[in-house]
């Protein structure tokens, strides 16, 4: 009879370690997660706040979590395929949204679920550089003369790390035109001059500014102005190059997880709010190039864009991240050839 | 001892049968045999034995061409290296500094002696994540120790050496810890022995106590180097985890996870462990050996 | 030389005394200023090596006024980060405390084949690293494990999930109670509990008012030990959390994302309550030590 009891008692505390995540998962119905790519922390942050205020002007008395969570996009997508119970996705390319989606979590044609393609907001690829830019690095072909050393974040895991090799592709398809194998060694080049590659674009930012490695840091347009709002203009100088890629990171709410949770009405509301006019100036604020700037109520951060050359991912040179994916990023594509880390 | 009283009671019915032939365990009037080493092997079982059975069964599922190709990629051997240098090292560093620690906590009366002694287990107390900003930030180039290194044209944090100054860190009370109770058992008597025959005092210290505190010290850098190797939370920040150069082990397994190459993580991961299963073996050994020279530790 | 005076002290008869020699040198300590310079590296190497980074975190904290410092642990990721590495260490320490006091009873209280085996593997997870003891978990209970099938259908989640978390800690906190109490139960032996079962106690009332008087601070110790290391573990959780801000980022966890968003006050702010707490950890340690000494078999012993 003890024994039974001490037994009993025993398996009180193993249910207890299953239910405690059990209870802290399900604590509030109104819950979101935004599985997001690393550098916008700062965004969401605000977005959130901005975004809570307007649903609770919507149903007053409800009690909303937003919840973020940031990393490489590559990363997050596979973490979500994983199980990471993502309501909206905020990643940074296409393919890794269409990864979660052939995995059945959402369905496949979810870009025309959401105005202009699903994206809120674009960007693009910038040379984050030390202050007077003393190597002088103006356009791609510079980044692999002499000893550059060129900070860029793991294209296996970050999306913004992706961009970045397609933006210099589409420099070398220009100057090669055609010749593979001129564009691959470039490109090789290149990534031999990369002495660490972080899995996130916020984690290569780490690394260029806090242990000042490198000269050069592939950056997001916007990581680049808030690193040097951090850090100071005294610092660091952003060097655009004349041709850049037009990276566009779309949106999108997982169907499988928001039906689920309940949330669906919540995550649509989260990401249409993303369009409207407090959504885009916040956008425009943290240095994301709003797709409705006229909604943005401060012009002069609109202005603050500069007008660029950029490229699509639909332009022939890369056909669509349909082709681009597997044929640039997947196991033995053109990366996995190429890549050998400066030894 | 227990066993002379045990023998001296009558014991219950059923333990009387296993008294004939071999018996898995001793009979003994203490209950709850059955309850507490069920408990515990079914704890260890769930807990440790299963998840590294996962392990080990991922790893062999690879089969072993896969397996040795994942292990000994150059990347993974350099970050192996990476660790299980740095770690050399800074258990070496932790052996000498260790010792003198030691030495003069068990040996010495100096103001500010009970203090020091408490801050010997600071790096079993602090979280790792703790010590690895602290220390990014105390040995970077505008941090109070960097700065005056950078003039001398020094630099620890995001380099190797950043490496083997968290790892003396963490590793530093496993020496001082096991050498002081064998230092504090050592027995005047012999060293004043030494002393009546002759011996100096620099001999005394290095023939006749040196050699006693040998199995402890081994014992200390056997237990800082199993721990260095693993370190992750200390190291990441103030390494640069450039890879071939100052990547650590750990982290290309978190690498690799991120990356999802779940073979990779793996197939290093086990690596790892076997290098773990190593180093606790010649640790037991080394105690057992120290016990039957010395008697009990 | 010492040698020299010290037979001459012995030879002579106790009339005949020689001057006493200016300095006495024992023959079993070191010349004075070999003394000196020992305690001095000592102490040096202690300073910066330990003291430094420690007082770094304080500094750290405050650096950008009590504004940040608060705005950091009040944040509501910080708070979340805080409640759920209490709850984890809520968690684990009891169930690592049960088993601990079960095993050290079966080893120590009783004879039989494999207990240095069993030793052995409760000494594991000290030489496993701690990406390791994460990773072990993401096999058992990921995407592509095994169990995965069945946890979908029972719809837990413990991998990127609080569970895996508590899991993962668990694992790497496991040995502390255990190792306290084995050596301090086997120094004290069955005397005890084998009187009161003679006299007619039973299993419980044994456990309870014989043996736990007996192991009581070593039992404290051990989950004192085992405490610190839960709510400070980084790499396991690192590994096996989602790295959710507000639900799945404990204290360590929170700490690497203010850092990774440029927010260094911040980090420091929640590193110097875990800072805190290993100094109050110390501080018991110390107290312990100092009171029970001799109670706590292996009292320096990790």
């Amino acid at each position: 009879m003890k024994r039974t009891a001490q037994f009993l008692a025993l398996g009180a505390f193993v249910a207890a370690v299953g239910l405690a995540g059990v209870v802290t998962a399900r604590a509030d119905d109104q819950k979101l997660l935004n599985v997001s790519y690393d550098p916008t922390r700062e965004l969401y942050q605000q977005y959130n706040e901005a975004f809570a205020k307007h649903w609770a002007s919507l149903h007053p008395g409800t009690y909303l979590q937003l919840q973020t969570s940031n990393g490489g996009s590559g990363a997050q997508a596979q973490a979500v395929i994983d199980g990471l119970g993502a309501d909206v996705l905020t990643l940074a390319v296409k393919s890794d949204i269409d990864a979660v989606a052939k995995k059945g979590l959402l369905s496949t044609d979810w870009e025309s679920k959401f105005p202009n393609k699903s994206l809120p907001y674009t960007s693009t690829i910038v040379f984050l550089v030390r202050h007077g830019n003393p190597k002088g690095i103006h356009d791609w072909p510079d980044l692999i003369k002499g000893d550059v050393q060129v900070i860029a974040p793991n294209p296996k895991t970050s999306g913004g790390a992706r961009w970045a090799y397609l933006g210099a592709w589409a420099w070398a398809a220009k100057q090669y035109g055609g010749d593979l194998d001129k564009e691959k060694d470039f490109i090789k080049q290149l990534y031999s001059h990369v002495p660490v590659l972080d899995s996130g674009a916020r984690g290569s930012t780490v690394t260029f500014t806090q242990k000042q490695i490198g000269d050069v840091e592939l950056a997001w347009e916007n990581d680049a102005y808030l690193a040097i709002g951090e850090f100071g203009a005294d610092q660091y100088d952003i060097v655009y190059p004349p041709q850049s890629v037009l990276a566009e990171p779309p949106v999108a709410l997982v169907d499988k997880n928001v039906d689920a949770h309940g949330t669906r009405d919540l995550a649509t509301e989260y990401i249409n709010y993303l369009y409207s006019a407090e959504g885009q100036t916040i956008a425009a604020k943290n240095h994301y190039r709003p797709i409705h700037p006229e909604l943005v109520t401060d012009k002069s951060l609109v202005d603050a864009f500069p007008k660029l050359n950029l490229i699509t991912i639909d332009d022939p040179i890369f056909g669509g991240w349909a082709k681009a994916q597997p044929y640039h990023f997947g196991n033995g594509g053109i990366f996995d050839q190429i890549y050998k880390p400066a030894q | 001892m227990a066993a002379s009283l045990t023998r001296s009671i009558s014991l219950p019915n059923k333990l009387g049968a296993a008294r004939a032939g071999w018996s898995f365990a001793k009979p003994s009037v203490i209950p709850g045999f059955g309850l507490t080493l069920g408990l515990a092997v079914t704890y260890l079982t769930l807990i440790v034995l299963i998840p590294l059975a996962a392990l080990a069964l991922k790893s062999a599922s690879l089969g072993l061409p896969e397996f040795w190709a994942l292990a000994s990629d150059l990347r993974t051997v350099r970050a192996l290296w990476t660790s299980f240098g740095s770690s050399l090292i800074a258990a070496g560093v932790n052996v000498v500094f260790g010792l003198i620690v030691a030495w003069v906590l068990v040996r010495y009366n100096f103001p500010g002696r009970r203090l020091l002694d408490a801050v010997v287990d600071l790096p079993f107390a602090l979280p790792t994540a703790v010590a690895g900003i602290s220390l990014s930030a105390l040995y970077a180039p505008n941090g109070w120790i960097g700065a005056p290194l950078g003039h001398l044209g020094i630099k620890v944090a995001y380099t190797p050496s950043g490496i083997v100054v968290a790892l003396i860190f963490i590793g530093l009370p496993f020496i001082v810890r096991t050498v002081q109770p064998v230092l504090e058992e050592l027995e005047q008597e012999i060293e004043e022995a030494a002393a009546t025959l002759g011996a100096n005092r620099f001999q005394t210290i290095t023939q006749v106590i040196l050699p006693r505190l040998l199995p402890a010290i081994l014992t200390g850098f056997a237990l800082a180097l199993a721990r260095a190797v693993g370190e992750y939370g200390s190291v990441i920040f103030i390494a640069a985890n450039i890879p071939y150069k100052s990547e650590i082990a750990p982290l290309l397994i978190v690498i690799r996870l991120q990356e999802y190459n779940q073979p990779a993580a793996a197939a290093i991961g086990m690596v790892m462990l076997i290098i773990a299963f190593v180093m606790l073996l010649i640790i037991n050994l080394l105690q057992a050996w120290s016990r039957r020279r010395f008697g009990g530790n | 030389m010492a040698t020299d005076r010290l037979a001459t002290r012995v030879t002579l008869a106790p009339a005949f005394r020689p001057p006493a020699p200016a300095r006495l040198v024992s023959p079993t300590t070191e010349r004075p200023a070999v003394k000196w310079t020992l305690i001095a590296i000592a102490v040096i190497f202690l300073l910066v090596i330990l003291l430094l980074p420690l007082v770094t975190v304080f500094i750290q904290a405050v650096a950008k006024g009590p504004g940040v410092f608060f705005a950091a642990l009040s944040d509501p990721d910080g708070v979340a980060a805080i409640r759920l590495t209490l709850l984890v260490a809520a968690i684990a320490v009891p169930l690592n405390l049960v088993f601990g006091v079960s095993a050290a009873w079966a080893i120590a209280k009783f004879d039989f084949h494999g207990k240095s085996f069993l030793i052995t593997l409760i000494d594991l997870p000290f030489s496993v690293s701690p990406v390791v003891s994460g990773m072990i978990y993401v096999l058992l209970f990921g995407a592509n494990s095994v169990l995965n099938p069945f946890l979908k259908t029972i719809d837990l989640q413990i991998a990127f999930a609080v569970p895996g978390i508590v899991l993962a800690t668990i694992f790497v906190t496991f040995p502390f109670v255990a190792r306290e109490l084995i050596p301090l139960m086997q120094d004290q032996g069955s005397g005890d509990e084998e009187a009161a079962i003679s006299l007619g106690a039973n299993g419980w009332q044994t456990f309870w008012h014989v043996t736990l008087p007996n192991i009581r601070w070593g039992l404290l110790y051990g989950v004192l030990l085992c405490n610190a290391r839960a709510m400070g573990e980084f790499g396991a959780v690192s590994v096996i959390s989602g790295h959710i801000r507000g639900l799945t980022n404990t204290m360590p966890l929170q700490i690497e994302v203010l850092y990774d968003s440029y927010n260094f006050a911040g980090a420091f702010a929640m590193a110097s309550l875990l800072a805190l707490l290993a100094l109050v950890t110390l501080l018991l340690k110390t107290i312990l030590e100092f009171r029970y000494g001799d109670e706590l078999a292996s009292a320096r012993r990790h």
